[in-house]
């Protein structure tokens, strides 16, 4: 079972597709290209659509989804913790 | 499967377009004509009225938006025929000159010097006339080249990215190659990843053209910007759904122009474009602004992919949505089109997800209703470039 994808291997992050995704578990993750797939320890409760962290990461690092730079780290981030708004901001606007 | 061969069952109109709708529109030119307007819709069963807020006072490039939003309304092929009541004669009559060169019927009715009752009475003798002629014109075989088809996502999360917007992408790749014509916009939302697009420009000018209107756009909100543009960009519905930054916004956004086909060209918004191909057209990424600007542009069917559940519609094109969120899929199915969920669970390959949009978007060009034709959602809202005078 698939619990969260990657767009491209060498992405930093992973997008939970599941509902349920809790902390402790063990998640699966599909890559889409080249087709294959990565385990994670989940740290947080992750809701559906949330990002997972594939790697750490400490701040001014630049998160990197699709291939492309998505943004700079504002807070530090272990593997298998929750990326989102209280962590990772725009580097536009 | 579809291919060069493929053809559909549209209504040709006198200019030679291909409309998949037969409407009979009430078209108020200002605020003030809405009441008249919604007024002979409830006398002629069957006609639609548009109310919309604005059109006193405006001027230069906003005056100019609002009239070619109104008139390429009117002459979009999804419309049969046109009644169009303002307050005065001049912009009335302004109106009607723009809608009458595509040679479809349409009357103009000024307010003043006659009251709302004696233009509703004269209104509505045309708006019979003109429906009971609509009433009267059948589908006719048409290929696929004459199909025109935009597309725009909304309330956007991860899973637009990975599962509806790409769907979009797949099918656009395989229309592309059958002269069919294609747009997407939303200048704000290329934002960090304009790079891409570079490579996807068919030339070095349309390159250019692209940044000189994604600069624009931009210059625009370093003007009035503030932290993170108030929770609009991206949204708060954004966020819930997992989206943190413009730039992954956009990177989900631009997956809906595929892998393959190049951009042939730029419009300004509510322009139509001279060809076949994909055209960009700069454009507000709010999802009811965009979709009225890809109808006014003269498109007559829509994709809109949505992650958490954009429920919008429009009064003349049909908007097709595709969700690939199995929450959004479960708890708002009424609104999806078509579903693509099973990309995410790995039981659907990209190619299958695509196809099945196809068929979706075959169907309704047909005739068959979308959920958002059948839910009555009609939103119509015109773009303003700055304050009335």
């Amino acid at each position: 079972m698939i619990h969260f994808v990657v767009h491209e291997k060498g992405d930093g992050v992973g997008v939970v597709v599941v509902e349920g995704c809790a902390r402790g578990s063990k998640a699966t993750g599909w890559i889409m290209e080249p087709d294959s797939t990565v385990k994670v320890e989940l740290k947080n409760d992750i809701p559906i659509g949330h990002k997972v962290a594939l790697k750490d990461f400490k701040v001014g690092d630049t998160v990197i989804k699709y291939g492309v730079d998505i943004g700079k780290v504002v807070a530090p981030i272990k593997k298998g913790e929750h990326l989102h708004v209280h962590n990772v901001k725009t580097k536009r606007w | 499967m579809i291919s060069k061969k493929t053809k559909f069952w549209g209504y040709r109109r006198e200019n030679g377009r291909v409309g998949v709708r037969n409407h009979v529109i009430i078209l108020p030119v200002d605020d003030l004509s809405n009441a008249a307007a919604e007024a002979v819709a409830h006398n002629i069963k069957g006609t639609m009225a548009i109310p919309h807020p604005y059109g006193r006072l405006q001027f230069g490039a906003d005056l100019d938006l609002h009239f070619r939003t109104l008139i390429g309304t009117g002459c979009n092929p999804n419309v049969a025929a046109v009644v169009v009541i303002g307050i005065e004669g001049g912009w009335t009559q302004k109106v009607v000159d723009g809608i009458a060169t595509t040679g479809k019927p349409v009357a103009g009715f000024g307010i003043e010097g006659h009251g709302d009752h004696e233009t509703i009475r004269r209104a509505s003798a045309a708006a019979k006339k003109f429906l009971q002629n609509a009433s009267e014109l059948h589908r006719v075989e048409c290929p696929i080249s004459d199909l025109w088809i935009s597309t725009k996502c909304g309330e956007s999360d991860t899973t637009s990215g990975c599962g509806a917007n790409p769907t979009v992408g797949n099918a656009f790749d395989k229309l592309y190659p059958l002269k069919t014509t294609l747009l997407f916009g939303e200048t704000s939302e290329i934002t960090g990843g304009e790079k891409l697009l570079e490579a996807r420009c068919r030339t070095p000018k349309v390159w250019k053209d692209f940044m000189t209107m994604f600069d624009r756009y931009q210059a625009m909100i370093e003007r009035h910007k503030t932290s993170d543009l108030s929770d609009s960009q991206p949204t708060k519905g954004n966020i819930a759904g997992g989206l943190t930054t413009i730039e992954e916004k956009a990177l989900g956004n631009i997956q809906k122009i595929g892998r393959t086909c190049k951009i042939d060209g730029v419009l300004d918004k509510a322009e139509a474009p001279t060809g076949p191909g994909l055209w960009f057209m700069d454009s507000s990424s709010a999802a009811a602004e965009m979709v009225t600007l890809c109808a006014a542009a003269g498109y007559v069917v829509h994709f809109f992919p949505t992650g958490q559940g954009n429920v919008i519609g429009n009064p003349i094109l049909p908007v097709i949505k595709i969700c690939a969120n199995p929450k959004t899929v479960r708890t708002m199915s009424e609104h999806v089109d078509v579903d693509t969920s099973g990309l995410l669970r790995r039981e659907m390959t990209m190619s299958d997800a695509g196809d099945a949009l196809l068929d979706c978007m075959m169907r309704t060009i047909n005739g068959r209703l979308t959920a958002a034709e059948a839910l009555g959602h009609r939103e119509f809202v015109l773009t303003r470039l700055y304050e009335s005078a």
